[in-house]
């Protein structure tokens, strides 16, 4: 792994390379995330995890918008006892780490939920406090500093894994949630999940979401997304991972140079497909090589030197 | 994907057809879908109720036609639709069947005849041979038959219904045992219910005859993004629907056995 320039260390995660599946995306199946490590990902963060099943929305639960979907899908999930079993599965299949996806309505739930992922094997959680279309839970809590610091107090006390806080674009100052979240010990953080939105059909005049609001992601948010790791980045000492509408490694390379340490990789799964990670590390390498970088991590934050 | 597809366009319904007592055909234009390959499906969107995806039945010039049976809340609204009431579509998505030269069987069980006429009309243009079976609970929901029997001639139909109402009385399977051990077959299409193209790829497999089933599953997103409609490595709206005999080997602990279920739970066929 010394000699692979695309490795990186993350909180404690070792990955081969610097992109991960972004939550949301395929993640129910060890057989859809193992699709996606040979498409080229470095790791995969499952589906959004609660204590009880949830079925979700009715469709439509995502919708085109220019540059990006919006979608609200309305945290699907088995629940952890049954998913407990895919993790145990999928850590027989997964051959990268497997950070899973955790909400919950209260602090002790994001800590129960968070225990039996890493009981059964999971190597990292990643908090959902950004999830914008669920009531009482994602950023309900996440647009709340005091709320943050109480679930991440909790998890970290639950479990002995890294710890990664999903942050919301959804507020007046991300810097502010994420100190909050790092102060509670946070071990990294993801910036961003997705924008509130809406979308209405003008013929029928109604909103087509069944949720009526959803979440955009995609190219659209990408240059939001930028600028949060870059203020992240000045503002709060800790691990980044970029997300939000990376497509092309070009766009990988922009979310390192502004201070993430890796990048998550969504919406570009349905735009081109699980190989896409492939593409996106493929360019950043040969990057690496003209730029003469030996490392990923000489480039990341390289875009705030004076 | 071409984001233009996935854009939801919203049309009149231009024509309702009474098919059977279960069973419509919706025909709506949309210039995307008319170019739809026998195969492919649409989302089609009930506004302010339910969004589902489709198989594309026919294309006529710059309309498209989907025939539903109405069997959920979502498509016994669509049942009471009428012609002029607006609609929403995204698609064509997925793949489509392979035209494959030579001699081929079509099988079909219920509404699962709907893209394989489709098909066959195109096979048919192309001069195949082509040969159907075609299955259904009763005599009145058969489905097409007329329209068959411009698609291939009388002697190359086998008609059966479970309970003899028309045809043979016994399932699909039944005749196609016989006919698989008498002829020769250079493909066969099948789609209809998940336990019904279990056993038929089986028979496939046991004559060595390549074999291409579209396969139906929950689905969401329809662009391979959500995940509810994974079988195996694959995504049945994404990599399918249309799965090749290669494919349905590496996913046969999940064929005509689970699927997910809205929670993202395994549940049986």
């Amino acid at each position: 792994m010394n000699n692979n320039p695309l490795s990186v260390r993350i909180a404690g995660l070792e990955l081969r390379n610097p992109t991960l599946l972004a939550s949301g995306i395929l993640g129910y199946t060890a057989e859809s995330l193992q699709r996606v490590i040979e498409g080229g990902a470095g790791a995969v963060v499952t589906k959004s995890v609660g204590v009880a099943p949830r079925m979700g929305y009715a469709n439509p639960t995502v919708v085109q918008a220019s540059g990006g979907l919006i979608n609200a899908m309305g945290l699907p999930n088995p629940g952890i006892d049954e998913y407990a079993a895919e993790i145990i599965h999928a850590k027989t299949v997964v051959k990268a780490p497997l950070i899973m996806s955790v909400f919950g309505y209260s602090a002790d739930e994001f800590a129960l939920v968070a225990g039996k992922a890493v009981e059964a094997g999971a190597d990292a959680v990643e908090l959902n406090v950004s999830c914008p279309h669920v009531k009482l839970t994602g950023s309900e809590i996440g647009q709340n500093p005091k709320l943050i610091a109480e679930v991440v107090s909790k998890v970290k006390a639950a479990v002995r894994k890294p710890v990664i806080v999903k942050l919301t674009p959804n507020v007046t100052d991300i810097a502010e949630t994420a100190k909050a979240a790092v102060k509670a010990g946070a071990d990294a953080l993801t910036a961003i999940n997705t924008v509130k939105a809406l979308a209405i059909d003008v013929e029928t005049a109604f909103p087509i979401l069944s949720n009526v609001r959803g979440g955009l992601s995609g190219s659209a948010i990408k240059p939001i997304a930028l600028r949060c790791v870059y203020d992240l980045y000045e503002q709060v000492k800790t691990f980044i991972i970029g997300c939000g509408g990376i497509t092309t490694w070009q766009d990988a390379v922009e979310f390192l140079l502004a201070g993430a340490s890796a990048v998550q990789i969504g919406t570009a799964v349905a735009l081109e497909d699980p190989n896409v990670f492939q593409a996106v590390n493929r360019g950043i390498k040969t990057y690496l090589k003209k730029k003469r970088y030996k490392s990923v991590q000489e480039v990341v934050g390289f875009a705030h030197r004076t | 994907m071409r984001t233009e597809l996935n854009t939801v366009r919203t049309t009149p319904i231009l024509s309702v057809k009474t098919e059977s007592p279960t069973v419509k055909t919706f025909t709506l234009t949309d210039r995307l879908c008319a170019k739809a390959k026998p195969g492919q499906f649409l989302m089609l969107w009930i506004p302010r109720v339910d969004e589902i995806p489709l198989s594309i039945m026919n294309t006529e010039g710059s309309a498209v036609s989907v025939s539903v049976k109405a069997v959920g809340d979502a498509t016994r609204h669509l049942h009471q639709m009428k012609k002029d009431e607006t609609i929403g579509v995204r698609g064509p998505f997925g793949n489509s069947f392979t035209e494959t030269p030579g001699k081929v069987l079509l099988v079909a069980g219920g509404t699962g005849i709907a893209p394989l006429l489709f098909l066959a009309k195109r096979l048919q243009a192309a001069s195949k041979h082509v040969a159907f079976v075609v299955g259904a609970k009763t005599k009145t929901e058969l489905l097409f038959i007329a329209d068959l029997n411009h698609v291939c001639t009388e002697k190359s139909i086998i008609t059966t219904t479970e309970d003899g109402t028309y045809g043979l009385q016994c399932l699909v399977t039944e005749p196609l045992t016989r006919l698989l051990a008498e002829q020769k077959f250079d493909m066969i299409y099948t789609c209809g219910p998940e336990l019904m193209v279990s056993k038929i790829f089986a028979l496939a497999e046991q004559h060595g005859v390549p074999f291409e089933a579209s396969l139906e599953r929950l689905m969401r997103c329809g662009i391979g993004l959500c995940g509810s409609c994974v079988i195996g490595k694959y995504r049945v709206c994404r990599d399918g629907p249309v799965f090749n005999s290669k494919q349905l080997r590496e996913v046969r602990d999940e064929l005509g056995i689970s699927k997910l279920g809205f929670d993202g739970n395994r549940i049986r066929v």
